[in-house]
């Protein structure tokens, strides 16, 4: 399944962030950040401690099952005065889940995570980047690898110079994609569409902000 | 017209490059002490571009400077920085002022440099470039719209033949000569046994070599390239030549070493030429030419 994954911002940031704002009601989320450990039941707990030192009154916490469903705004406005006591809600969610809220509550909305990448659990408590969601794949190309997400460098004609015994130039234990291409490739017998050439990538696969909608008749 | 470098690529003379790396900031005066130097010893001169990541003078400026100083210059042109619009432009620009070479390099990470923070770019990679710059030569730009006054470069890349592994490198490395490359320079090669195996391979195209010639400065330094420079392997009986050296002497050691090689890569006709590498120490690129036998 994918997951978001974030990282709790420095304690500092989150200080200047809360500057000024003495009540702080604080959300986390049951879902992605509860795996990651970045923003479940105990990180709540932890930050509401925190803040409780540092002088800030709590007005109250909630761990909301999946804050960025449009269902969370029915969970906070139950919850009513905590909620509407507090000078700020401090979320400890991803980039989705403080979005979701910011746009349905008129409150002061604080993210205490930074949202990384959008990935994919690939073991006990490891989660790996996989696809950047560029809107023109081409991993049929490359053995179902994504050159675009798993080279640094996004490269789609092999690898750079700096690729060092099968791993990354940017860190020993990250492999080179295009050594794993290679592999993989290799295996399957398909090098000749590592040997095409391909063209530069096109980056206009869904402008940003992306937008789809359904077709309607 | 072809450029003075590509004609001498062409004349099949044994070719040495060097390299003039601009500083940071606008004091010239280091560059065009070297370029002052070695501009009529070498066939042409590389300008480095924001090498290792590190925010320099241009590429551009430099190359500028080296043609006005008489010399001729190979324009480094890296991926890293500029997307598909400014490296035409800047393409447009170098013809402009008589800049005709050009090595397209895909550019070291940003990460590795002193800018960490700032956005790395890689629209094109190195294959795509030389690609872009053949395109261009055919008057139109790479959306296909018409030039109004046309470009001419002679084009190059780089490969790695000590890359591990290395088939995934000899099949960038010939995506580089499909796009057009017309002279590739190595990374630094120090075993010429391993070299001579790499061109037995790569002599079955028409495309110019020229090997990387990176001078050894002492034995920490040799070691410190085997632990940290990809691709680059200072094989141990060179790194105990070095540390034979009496103390105060290993800088003459490397030139004596880099001379060797560059003497035998020419004697035995290995490759078409060198380029050599002096990091920093570019006034020692007319020595290791003497100790080579070349000037
Ligand atoms: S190429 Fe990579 S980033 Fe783009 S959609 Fe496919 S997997 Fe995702
Ligand atoms: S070392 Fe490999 S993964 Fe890293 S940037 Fe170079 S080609 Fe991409």
């Amino acid at each position: 399944m994918i997951r978001s994954i974030t990282q709790l911002k420095p304690a500092e940031e989150i200080e200047r962030l809360l500057d000024g704002m003495g009540r702080v009601f604080i959300i986390g989320c049951g879902t992605c950040v509860t795996l990651t450990q970045t923003g479940g039941m105990p990180e709540v707990e932890a930050m509401k401690n925190e803040l409780s030192e540092k002088g800030k009154v709590v007005t109250g916490t909630t761990v909301v099952p999946v804050a960025c469903d449009n269902l969370t705004i029915d969970i906070l406005n139950d919850i009513q005065s905590p909620v509407k006591q507090a000078d700020a809600l401090l979320i400890m969610t991803c980039a989705y889940g403080v979005q979701t809220i910011g746009h349905q509550i008129n409150k002061t909305v604080i993210p205490a995570l930074n949202t990384l990448f959008i990935g994919k659990e690939s073991g006990a408590g490891q989660f790996n980047e996989v696809c950047k969601q560029c809107g023109t794949c081409v991993i049929g190309e490359t053995g179902g690898i994504c050159p675009v997400t798993a080279c640094h460098k996004g490269l789609v004609n092999g690898p750079c110079g700096g690729t060092n015994n099968g791993k990354c130039e940017i860190d020993a234990n990250k492999d080179c994609a295009w050594t794993s291409i290679y592999n993989r490739l290799s295996e399957l017998g398909r090098l000749d569409s590592m040997r095409t050439y391909q063209k530069p990538r096109n980056h206009l696969g869904e402008p940003s902000p992306g937008k789809f909608e359904i077709p309607m008749e | 017209m072809p450029s003075a470098f590509k004609k001498a690529l062409d004349s099949g003379k044994f070719i040495v490059t060097c390299e003039a790396a601009p500083g940071k900031g606008t004091n010239l005066e280091n560059m065009k002490h070297h370029i002052e130097l070695l501009k009529d010893k070498v066939d042409a001169m590389n300008v480095t571009d924001h090498q290792s990541s590190v925010m320099r003078f241009p590429s551009l400026g430099g190359a500028i400077l080296v043609k006005e100083m008489g010399g001729e210059p190979i324009l480094q042109m890296t991926c890293r920085d500029r997307n598909r619009m400014a490296l035409q432009a800047d393409l447009l620009f170098a013809s402009s002022r008589g800049v005709n070479n050009v090595l397209c390099l895909t550019g070291d990470s940003v990460m590795l440099g002193d800018h960490k923070e700032a956005k790395p770019v890689f629209d094109l990679d190195s294959s795509q470039l030389v690609a872009a710059v053949r395109t261009m030569e055919k008057g139109k730009d790479m959306a296909g719209n018409e030039l109004d006054g046309g470009v001419r470069f002679c084009a190059g890349a780089i490969v790695t033949p000590e890359a591990n592994p290395i088939e995934p490198q000899l099949i960038k490395f010939e995506k580089k000569l499909e796009a057009g490359s017309e002279f590739i320079q190595t990374q630094a090669v120090y075993d010429m046994d391993n070299f001579k195996t790499f061109m037995e391979y790569a002599r079955q195209f028409p495309v110019k070599i020229l090997a990387g010639i990176i001078l050894l400065t002492s034995a920490p330094m040799a070691r410190f390239m085997n632990k940290n420079v990809a691709g680059v392997t200072v094989p141990h009986g060179l790194i105990d030549e070095m540390a034979s050296a009496p103390k105060g002497g290993a800088l003459k050691k490397g030139i004596e070493i880099a001379g060797r090689m560059v003497r035998q890569i020419k004697e035995e006709n290995i490759c078409d030429g060198v380029h050599i590498m002096a990091i920093g120490k570019e006034e020692k690129v007319v020595d290791i030419m003497e100790a080579a036998g070349l000037l």
